[in-house]
């Protein structure tokens, strides 16, 4: 598989930081980067990864059932992450998420027709004291309300 | 830009150079007096150094609480092998939200941090574990580390002390468990996050077999100030045998959540009142989480206490983390024991049978007595089928599940029975929950 | 440190090693503490928390599976605390087991099952709707249903750690955790079922048993394994004169509870549609069914006029027949056909081994020395496909005692993996390729060295120079194909030595040389299919075989008798080491006769008086006749394995050199018999090739 070279010389560096034999350990943060390039955790990906790493392609099927941030499907082009754990939940992230769902028309982990938005229900994210709190793909957004959550939406369908 | 306004009765020692711009930049930390205390530890014997941190009665801000000083001393300095150093920033306990801005606001605390850790364990390698949902921790953690490199405070021979140590980020992918400190290590060997079996304890056989200093990252930032100021300054912070200040990321339901640097023993209802500016809608409190949804819960009543590790141990629950929810008249408890039920059984590995089983079965029976189809006869099972957790499975997680599980059942029985023979939850009307 | 500790469990005083587990300690005293997780050889895991017991001065229950021993430990482990959490951690395991019992396959011989009996709840308290996950299908031979696993990683320990193949891995997390083979939906491995039989409930199950029968429905034969020559015990379940399936997990044999996929599963040539069920006689050229006495009658006819005009006989033996028969065939070749001529499919140059060791004690490994000696040195084998036991042993030996493996092939092999040295070799640089590990060796404190066809005549003289030169005590094996080609040689299946080598007056010819005989007159056959890779030069040879099947062989013969396979008989074999088995016959198939009783019909047929043909009989005259068979009866009739004594004295060499040429089977191919397995044939891993490092 090619990646873009900033992936590729962020592989190189991955594959130097841990000590001798022990390139296993890049498997993960290779997977979590590379997905956000690829979509998704595919097959080929699977295999390309262990090739690299020096494992056996299970090895990365074993992992990647394990890490809730690491999909095999791909995601909308901005995944909403509603938390809807304790301290959101007492400061309406419930509300947030169901209205969320009404708003795109889809339920958790599903992908909008158009692949512009995935939905997620997740656990804490630390964002606590900020609370309720929403993550579009790695950028986090605090104290969120129904209205900020549409606001959020129309901008981003504007972007595109 | 802070998330939230400081409080002027804030005691800021790890948290003092919060808001200073360009912060990620080594000179900047230097400027406001950073990495001296490095320079300081590099002229002190390694055994001096952890004798500093024993004497500041500082305890792990991961959660377990345990003196920083000694799990040093546990360190084989002498040991052939690599030693490894590794900060613990998976932060994922629910209501916790603090060690984010010790790396957002302040990265090259922790770093020296870690450098003092390296000098007084003899080791030369360090991780900072970082959970995938700060991706952008992960970027600014990277940048500050480039920086400290660039500046010659990490590499070789750091400001010619001859002392070398190299960092690195490492990304962890969602999974809370990977937080535990033996999850972590299989977590960074590439592998799946389940926990190890103790012992050998990680001191002595960590990461990749080689021994390996794990901290918090609130913990390692501790450090340089105390051997900057002396451990005895940083202990008189506290109560006895709990030292210092900690960063407390109060939440729920206040008028005026924020994390929030405070001395140990600070009184708790003090604190929600002048911190957190009292309860919400000036209604009634109703229980606390005191550190994180692993803690038991305390009723309003019991919140009468200072808050230390071992009051609060006293009390029947624990400071763990630092995550403090503040939790309202109008709260359903039925519901949030599901909640946090449902995150553990999201986040149990699987290794073990009664966190595996026992949290999937908590989860459902929770549901259907919150939905309304508990018996009378489930209230009890609900209690016993913690106890057959507690204490018996293979890590902690076990343990944080059904420790907050029992304590609402046993406290908040009447909210349960309230929920029996098809009553809808006598809280869902309450706009309660609303949003601000 | 003291070396013995002592502990007080339920009030009785118990003495152990130091580092001895708390879950073994107990056994002494008669205690029983429950266990799923903890498996004996495997790495600990810790998982089902079954094991907790209550250890005075801990505030916590202790888990007993990973708990050492300590000096004054007081451990109680009949307490109502205790009870409560075995009943916990039962009611646990049940939430999302199916309680569907009555169709599991494990139902009757299930861990969980028992447990739930002796520890569990009369009723269940979870009222909750049940995890469900459809069954799968990895291999024609491995199946698995998710709900049923209780994931106590026994399957993934055993194939990693017992196999060194790492097939099957773990994913997903919490109550969604799932076993996963390794190419993503399908199995790629030695099939070899360890991972179902070691499973404590029905969650793996194996193509071959599943829904068939219910284990109390079974009658359990163990016998030995027909197919390679490491003679592991196979414990065939019988119900209505079929095999149903084949394990050993009563740890009973020489193998403990390994089996490959041919000892589990490979006996099912024995119901195979083409199975000879009655004796052929050519009639007009073609092979009709006849009865038993026209063919009887059809042989002896033919060999005595065949004798009495002087003609050429040859005989060539079996490697999967008895002691027994073999000792009676050759004496009715020397003794009624009055010929030399006699031979077999030779795999291993022992006759030269016992030559160069002669006058030596301990000097022949036998299968334990692979798992117990300190060093292992294999030369020209793929252990792991050829030698799969002895192959188990050594990998057992590394995780067990750090045992240091060398390797010296053509090709990769597995055992590199664990091996402290590998070397590789062109053919004819067998030798040459050991002195790269000479030093290494030297340093070892002992040795077993294992070598295949690839050193035989004088080379196998130099090896053992070789093994000489390095000053430690060295043990040596030659390596065989079949369960029983060690009992050919020894019993005399050659043409210049008889039974416990002793030279014959006037070596006759051998294999090659009979069927290269163009004035052949007699070809008897029994067991073996020459014609399957060689021609007959003879032009018209009266050609008698016996065999289960219409082999390449038997399509030239003017008889075939239908025998019956090893399953199938009583009598004895000797494995690649020397130790000697007893067959315990599992099934009758109809039609068919041992061997043995063929042998003494002819003979009867021929007017000849060779003594009766009852095995426990001849095996009486082996004993007191043939060389190192002097062994003690009740090791063999209480089914265990009875090492032969070493030779002493010289074994001359044969008359001409000839090549000596093993099968090489792979883990998935058995000879001519391999070929009537159906397992064998449709795993998708079939045939497999030597020198994969698979
Ligand atoms: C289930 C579980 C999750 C944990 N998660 C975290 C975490 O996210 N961050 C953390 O620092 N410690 C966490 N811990 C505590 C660590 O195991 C460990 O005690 C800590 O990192 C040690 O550092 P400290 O001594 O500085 O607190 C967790 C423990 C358990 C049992
Ligand atoms: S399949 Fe069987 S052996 Fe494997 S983990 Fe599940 S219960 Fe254990
Ligand atoms: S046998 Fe001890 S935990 Fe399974």
């Amino acid at each position: 598989m090619t990646f873009s070279p900033a992936l590729e010389a962020r592989f190189a560096k991955l594959l130097t930081i841990y000590p001798e034999g022990r390139q296993r350990s890049a498997v993960v943060p290779m997977l979590m980067y590379a997905q956000d390039e690829v979509g998704c955790v595919t097959r080929e990906l699977v295999e390309e990864v262990a090739r690299r790493c020096g494992v056996q392609p299970m090895q990365v099927d074993e992992v990647i059932g394990y890490y809730s941030m690491l999909h095999t499907k791909p995601l909308g082009k901005y995944h909403i992450q509603v938390c809807t754990n304790i301290s959101c939940l007492l400061t309406g992230g419930e509300e947030l998420y169901e209205h969320a769902k009404k708003t795109l028309g889809i339920g958790n982990k599903e992908v909008t027709p158009d692949g512009l938005f995935s939905l997620e229900e997740v656990e804490c994210m630390g964002a606590c004291s900020w609370a309720p709190a929403v993550e579009v793909n790695y950028d986090f957004h605090h104290h969120v309300t129904c209205e900020k959550l549409d606001r959020l939406i129309e901008d981003l369908r504007k972007l595109k | 830009m802070l998330y939230n306004e400081p409080n002027p009765l804030e005691t800021r020692v790890l948290t003092k150079r919060f808001g200073i711009p360009n912060s990620e930049k080594a000179e900047v930390y230097v400027a406001n007096g950073g990495y001296q205390a490095f320079l300081k530890a590099t002229g002190m014997p390694p055994e001096k150094i952890i004798e500093e941190v024993k004497v500041s009665n500082l305890r792990g801000r991961g959660g377990a609480g345990f003196p920083t000083g000694l799990k040093w001393s546990f360190v084989p300095r002498t040991s052939p092998k690599p030693k490894y150093l590794i900060c613990n920033a998976d932060e994922s306990e629910p209501g916790t939200c603090k060690d984010r801005l010790l790396m957002e606001y302040d990265p090259h605390q922790l770093i020296e941090g870690m450098l003092i850790g390296g000098l007084a364990v003899d080791s030369h390698k360090g991780y900072i574990y970082i959970r995938g949902e700060y991706r952008y921790l992960i970027t600014m953690m990277e940048h500050a580390i480039d920086d400290a490199y660039a500046h010659g405070w990490l590499g070789k021979n750091i400001q010619g002390t001859g002392f070398d140590f190299d960092l690195y980020v490492h990304t962890g992918a969602g999974a809370y468990e990977c937080g535990e400190e033996t999850a972590l290590l299989d977590s960074i060997e590439g592998k799946r996050g389940v926990p190890r079996m103790k012992p050998p304890f990680p001191a002595v056989a960590g990461a990749w077999g080689c021994p390996t200093l794990l901290n918090n990252v609130e913990t390692y930032s501790a450090v340089p100030n105390i051997i900057r100021d002396g451990g005895a300054a940083f202990a008189a912070l506290g109560t006895p045998k709990n030292g210092g200040t900690r960063l407390v990321c109060l939440s729920g339901h206040v008028n005026k959540p924020g994390v929030y640097e405070i001395p140990l023993g600070y009184p708790m209802l003090e604190f929600i009142e002048k911190f957190g500016g009292g309860v919400r809608g000036g209604k009634k409190l109703k229980a606390v989480i005191p550190g994180g949804s692993s803690c038991p819960v305390l009723t309003a009543s019991e919140c009468d206490i200072i808050m230390d590790y071992d009051t609060l141990a006293k009390a029947g629950s624990m400071l763990g983390s630092g995550g403090m929810v503040v939790i309202d008249e109008d709260t359903c408890m039925v519901k949030a024991a599901l909640r946090i039920m449902r995150f553990y059984a999201h986040e149990s590995c699987g290794w073990c049978v009664p966190c595996r089983e026992g949290t999937t079965w908590l989860r459902k029976m929770l549901q259907r007595f919150h939905d309304g189809m508990g018996q009378a006869s489930d209230i009890p099972i609900i209690g016993q089928v913690s106890k057959n957790m507690l204490g018996r499975t293979f890590c902690a997680l076990g343990d944080a599940a059904a420790m907050p599980t029992i304590s609402i059942v046993e406290k908040f029985r009447e909210e349960f029975e309230a929920h029996l023979d098809g009553r809808p939850c006598p809280y869902e009307h309450k706009p309660a929950m609303a949003l601000a | 440190m003291s070396d013995i500790v002592h502990l007080t469990v339920d009030g009785k005083a118990i003495e152990a090693p130091p580092g001895t587990l708390l879950i073994n300690a107990v056994k002494r005293a008669g205690i029983e503490i429950p266990a799923f997780c903890y498996y004996d050889g495997l790495k600990l895991q810790a998982a089902c928390r079954m094991c907790l017991v209550e250890v005075e001065k801990t505030p916590k229950l202790q888990v007993a599976c990973t708990l050492p021993v300590a000096e004054g430990m007081v451990v109680h482990t009949d307490t109502p605390t205790v009870h409560e959490a075995r009943k916990g951690m039962v009611e646990f395991l049940l939430t999302n087991h199916p309680l569907d019992c009555p169709v599991c396959d494990k139902g009757g011989e299930c861990e969980l099952q028992d447990m739930t009996f002796r520890y569990g709840f009369g009723e269940s308290r979870f009222l909750e709707q049940k995890q469900h996950i459809d069954e799968k299908q990895w291999s024609a031979v491995v199946y698995f249903d998710r709900p049923r696993c209780i994931n106590c990683y026994r399957c993934i320990r055993v194939c990693d750690e017992g196999m060194g193949l790492t097939a099957l891995g773990i994913t997903n997390r919490g109550v969604l955790a799932e076993i996963i083979p390794n190419e993503h939906d399908h199995l790629n491995c030695d099939e070899c079922g360890m991972c179902i039989d070691i499973c404590p409930v029905g969650a793996l199950t194996s193509g071959m048993y599943r829904y068939k029968t219910r284990p109390w429905e079974m009658k359990h034969v163990g016998t030995i394994c027909t197919h390679c020559s490491n003679g592991c015990k196979t414990t065939l379940g019988v119900r209505n004169d079929e095999i149903i399936r084949g394990n050993n997990r009563d740890r009973s044999g020489l193998n403990g509870e390994f089996l490959c996929i041919k000892g589990r599963y490979a006996f099912d040539f024995t119901h195979h549609a083409e199975r000879l069920q009655s004796p052929l006689v050519r009639r007009n050229g073609k092979l009709e069914a006849a009865s038993w006495s026209e063919a009887l009658a059809e042989v002896a006819k033919n060999w005595t006029a065949i004798k009495q005009r002087g003609g050429r006989f040859g005989v060539i033996g079996s490697t999967r027949t008895t002691n027994e028969e073999n000792f009676f065939l050759q004496k009715f070749a020397r003794q009624v056909l009055g010929t030399n001529n006699i031979d077999h499919h030779r795999s291993g140059d022992v006759p030269t081994l016992l030559d160069a060791l002669s006058g030596r004690t301990d000097a022949l490994a036998t299968t334990a020395d692979f798992y117990e000696r300190k060093a292992v040195l294999i030369v020209g084998a793929d252990l792991s496909q050829e030698q799969p036991f002895l192959a188990w042993q050594v990998r057992a030996n590394v995780r067990h005692h750090n045992a240091h493996i060398y390797v010296a092939t053509p090709g990769p092999v597995r055992e590199d993996r664990v091996a402290a040295a590998s070397v590789r070799y062109q053919e004819g640089g067998e030798l040459a390729s050991l002195e790269n590990l000479r030093e290494k060796l030297r340093a070892e404190p002992e040795l077993v060295v294992a070598f295949g066809d690839a050193i035989q005549g004088d080379a196998v003289r130099q090896l053992v120079n070789f093994g000489d030169s390095l000053g430690v005590p060295v043990k040596y094996v030659a390596l065989l194909d079949y369960s029983n080609s060690r009992g050919a040689l020894d019993m005399g299946l050659l043409p210049h030595l008889g039974p416990g080598y002793h030279a014959v007056d006037t070596p006759g010819m051998s294999l090659a040389a009979m069927l290269a005989d163009e004035s052949l007159d007699a070809l008897w056959v029994v067991g073996a299919n020459p014609l399957g890779r060689h021609v007959l030069a003879a032009s018209k040879p009266f050609v008698v075989v016996q065999d289960l099947f219409l082999t390449d062989t038997a399509e030239h013969a003017a008889v075939v008798f239908p025998a019956a396979s090893a399953y199938e008989k009583s009598g004895t074999v000797t494995n690649l080491c020397g130790e000697v088995q007893r067959l315990e016959a599992a099934i009758k198939v109809a039609g068919t006769k041992p061997d043995l009783e063929i042998f003494g019909l002819l003979a009867r047929e021929m007017g000849a008086n060779l003594g009766i043909w009852q095995a426990s009989k001849i095996f009486e005259e082996i004993r007191g006749s043939v060389r190192g068979y002097n062994i003690p009866l009740p090791i063999l009739t209480t089914g265990g394995a009875a090492q032969t004594a070493a030779l002493n004295g010289h074994v001359p060499a044969p008359p001409r050199a000839e090549r000596i040429q093993a099968a090489h089977n792979t883990l998935f191919t058995s000879g001519s018999l391999g070929q009537f397995s159906r397992t064998l044939q449709v795993v998708l891993e079939a045939p497999g090739a030597l020198y994969q490092g698979r």
